[in-house]
């Protein structure tokens, strides 16, 4: 039979640089892969030898776009390590910066990244020109997530208010106040958005995942909780090693994550909504009712709407805390440094993220082992590919080649943390 | 008469984390009209629209690791007309820089399990040491502001407007009280580039210089100060030694605290 090939040599609208290889042999798809080619940068190994209380700013620089989820785990790994609790008040600010960064890369995904592939456009700006209303929104609510990142981190992107426990300096409580009609303003948008995305034209797939994500007992999980899936799994972050491990296969730059006894798996949006459904807001319940994805969505192109469903509780939360918002006596708790092995993982947007840490007496980074979500997700992306094409494959080339990409930006892929280029090609035999 | 043609942006992406480029979808008040006053021609993180160049701009993020980055920065520059490095990599070629002063080999195998699949050059360069540039903006990450500055001054045919003093004085201008001398906090705004608008002193913490050094810094004379503060020869070393480590002054002062 006549063999194909097609070929895309940068995959638009998702952070970093990787390729795609689709085979397909018989009219099915045979082999799927996701090569990822963003040079490495090898942040694990110059960790090495800096001070703890460096990393939260270091890691940070992995990530343009959820540099707080970077921050988060480091402060939490380390506190492990040093044996400090961080609670009350500055508990509830670490909450509220992770609620601006959810807003703000969510926020950034739905509207500028992955609704154009719904709407048929190249990019937000080429679907202002239609649709203007709609992307003024979407920009609203992305200020208004950048804005609260800013109040309490200092700036967007990477900020600098973070130390291992808690902040520089907490936010004055008049400050947050002030910002409380912003966050209603944001809450009211988000809302909408919930609607609109629901309203998108989805294909009628869906997908079985071990889905993992943590879980906490009061709390849709942000920074803390144990790691659990749909099939059973449930453990501290302290025994990932011991259930997951890493594989670095030839054609990646990131190393693919699996559980040790079943293989892949999917973290983020999809896996998160399905585990904590119940402890979602009872606005975010009625709303994700409405839009018909209560309380478990397995079809990853309406991903897009468990992220509508995900900002809205943000803009929830974030209004929650700063209502009961007092600013605490100290920013932060103090610690002597000693030698020790610490652990976290939270959720980053994107999904789950580990981060661990060995620490020498005095307080030098000896190891470091981080896994962001991308490469977690890389092998559910291959099998996506792999599973979901089919149906598709008699599509002409162009519309094939959308239909990968759009599989591919279900994840909001984040390759420069895996490790945007995705240069597809489709082998036809 | 006849309409002018706009000019065509390109946005590009070398060795980074994609802070820097986010920053222009972070204009969320000024995008729209960004895009109503250039073409954006190529900028893969925003639209799937590839349009050939030449360009007339072309924002480059990241620094160069790879034998096929710099050979892909050598083409940028042949199609664009001015071409500006945003951000700490571009410029100063980033905290990946760090291998510059290590064996890449070893740091591969930290990472790793197969090292052999990895291909990678043992430095991490500025795109300057590559390709002439014709204007660099600082900053790990840059400031919005001053990203829509050089826009500005790019449309307007002048050149932009972004003080080369240091972190120290716009420190004084937005009227903190210092951390120095006030808390004994050591602090590198006395050496470090401004237009950040000095927010870590905002946030009573000392610089951590991620705006790279500014115009004719005297980093041996701050270092001294920082000493006096409790800065260990080490801790001196890395505070130098991070986001702008291939700056020239900054490298020089790691390097007279080294161990």
């Amino acid at each position: 039979m006549a063999r194909k090939t097609i070929k895309v040599d940068y995959l638009a609208r998702v952070e970093g640089e990787g390729a795609l290889t689709v085979v397909i042999r018989n009219g099915a798809v045979a082999d799927a892969q996701l090569r990822i080619f963003e040079p490495p940068r090898f942040f694990e190994a110059f960790l090495r030898g800096r001070a703890y209380g460096e990393a939260p700013d270091i890691t940070a620089r992995i990530c343009g776009i959820c540099p707080v989820a970077y921050q988060m785990s480091a402060v939490h790994a380390m506190e492990d390590v040093l044996g400090i609790k961080v609670g009350g008040q500055l508990r509830a600010l670490r909450r509220l910066l992770y609620c601006g960064e959810w807003i703000e890369s969510h926020t950034l995904h739905v509207y500028m990244l992955h609704a154009p592939d719904f709407l048929g456009y190249h990019g937000a700006v080429e679907m202002a020109r239609d649709h203007a209303d709609i992307v003024k929104r979407g920009l609203e609510l992305k200020k208004i997530g950048n804005a609260l990142m800013t109040i309490v981190g200092g700036r967007e992107v990477h900020p600098v208010n973070v130390r291992v426990g808690g902040f520089y300096k907490a936010p004055r409580k008049r400050d947050l106040l002030a910002f409380a009609g912003e966050l209603r303003r944001a809450r009211d948008l988000a809302l909408e958005t919930v609607r609109w995305t629901a309203g998108l034209d989805f294909p009628d797939r869906t997908r079985e995942y071990e889905l993992v994500s943590l879980s906490h007992p009061d709390e849709y999980p942000m920074n803390e909780g144990r790691i659990v899936s749909n099939r059973g799994l449930d453990i501290d972050a302290r025994e990932y090693d011991a259930h997951f491990e890493e594989i670095h296969v030839a054609h990646s730059n990131a190393l693919q994550a699996r559980i040790r006894e079943r293989g892949h798996y999917l973290v983020g949006p999809l896996a998160r909504f399905a585990l904590n459904f119940d402890k979602l807001s009872p606005l975010c319940r009625e709303a994700a009712h409405e839009a018909g994805i209560a309380p478990i969505c397995t079809n990853p192109y309406q991903s897009i709407v468990v992220r509508a469903v995900e900002v809205l509780y943000a803009c929830d939360e974030a209004l929650r805390i700063v209502e009961d918002y007092e600013e605490p006596d100290q920013p932060f708790i103090a610690a002597e440094p000693r030698a020790g092995v610490g652990q976290a993982a939270t959720e980053a947007p994107r999904g789950m993220i580990y981060h661990r840490y060995r620490l020498a007496e005095d307080g030098k980074i000896e190891d470091a082992v981080i896994i962001p979500p991308t490469s977690q997700n890389q092998a559910s992306v291959e099998d996506d590919l792999k599973v979901l094409i089919n149906g598709w494959i008699d599509l002409p080339e162009d519309e094939l080649r959308h239909r990968c990409e759009q599989t591919v930006r279900n994840y909001d892929p984040c390759i420069s943390c895996a490790t945007h280029f995705l240069d597809l090609r489709v082998d036809r035999e | 008469m006849a309409t002018r043609r706009k000019p065509k942006l390109a946005v590009w992406k070398f060795a980074s984390c994609d802070g820097c480029q986010l920053s222009l979808l972070d204009c969320e008040d000024e995008l729209l009209a960004i895009a109503g006053a250039v073409e954006i021609a190529y900028f893969a993180e925003a639209t799937s629209a590839f349009v050939k160049g030449p360009y007339d701009l072309s924002l480059v993020e990241g620094s160069i690791t790879t034998a096929h980055d710099a050979e892909r920065i050598r083409n940028v520059r042949a199609k664009s007309k001015a071409l500006v490095t945003i951000g700490a990599c571009a410029t100063a070629g980033g905290v990946q820089a760090l291998r510059n002063f290590a064996d890449v080999e070893a740091f591969t195998s930290v990472v790793y399990a197969h090292p052999e699949y990895i291909s990678t050059l043992g430095t991490s360069t500025p795109i300057a040491a590559h390709v002439p540039v014709d204007f660099e903006l600082r900053g790990c990450p840059i400031d919005k502001g001053q990203l829509i500055e050089v826009l500005s001054a790019f449309l307007a045919g002048r050149k932009p407007v972004t003080p080369a003093h240091s972190v120290c004085l716009d420190c004084k201008l937005k009227g903190n009280v210092c951390v120095t001398v006030a808390h004994g906090t050591p602090c590198i705004g006395p050496v470090t580039h401004a237009g950040c608008g000095a927010i870590c002193p905002s946030y009573d913490r000392g610089c951590y210089g991620c705006f790279g050094p500014m115009e004719t810094p005297n980093a041996a004379a701050l270092s001294r100060e920082l000493a006096r503060h409790g800065m260990s020869r080490d801790q001196i070393h890395r505070v130098y030694r991070t986001f702008n480590t291939a700056a020239e002054p900054f490298r020089e002062e790691a390097e007279r605290h080294g161990s």
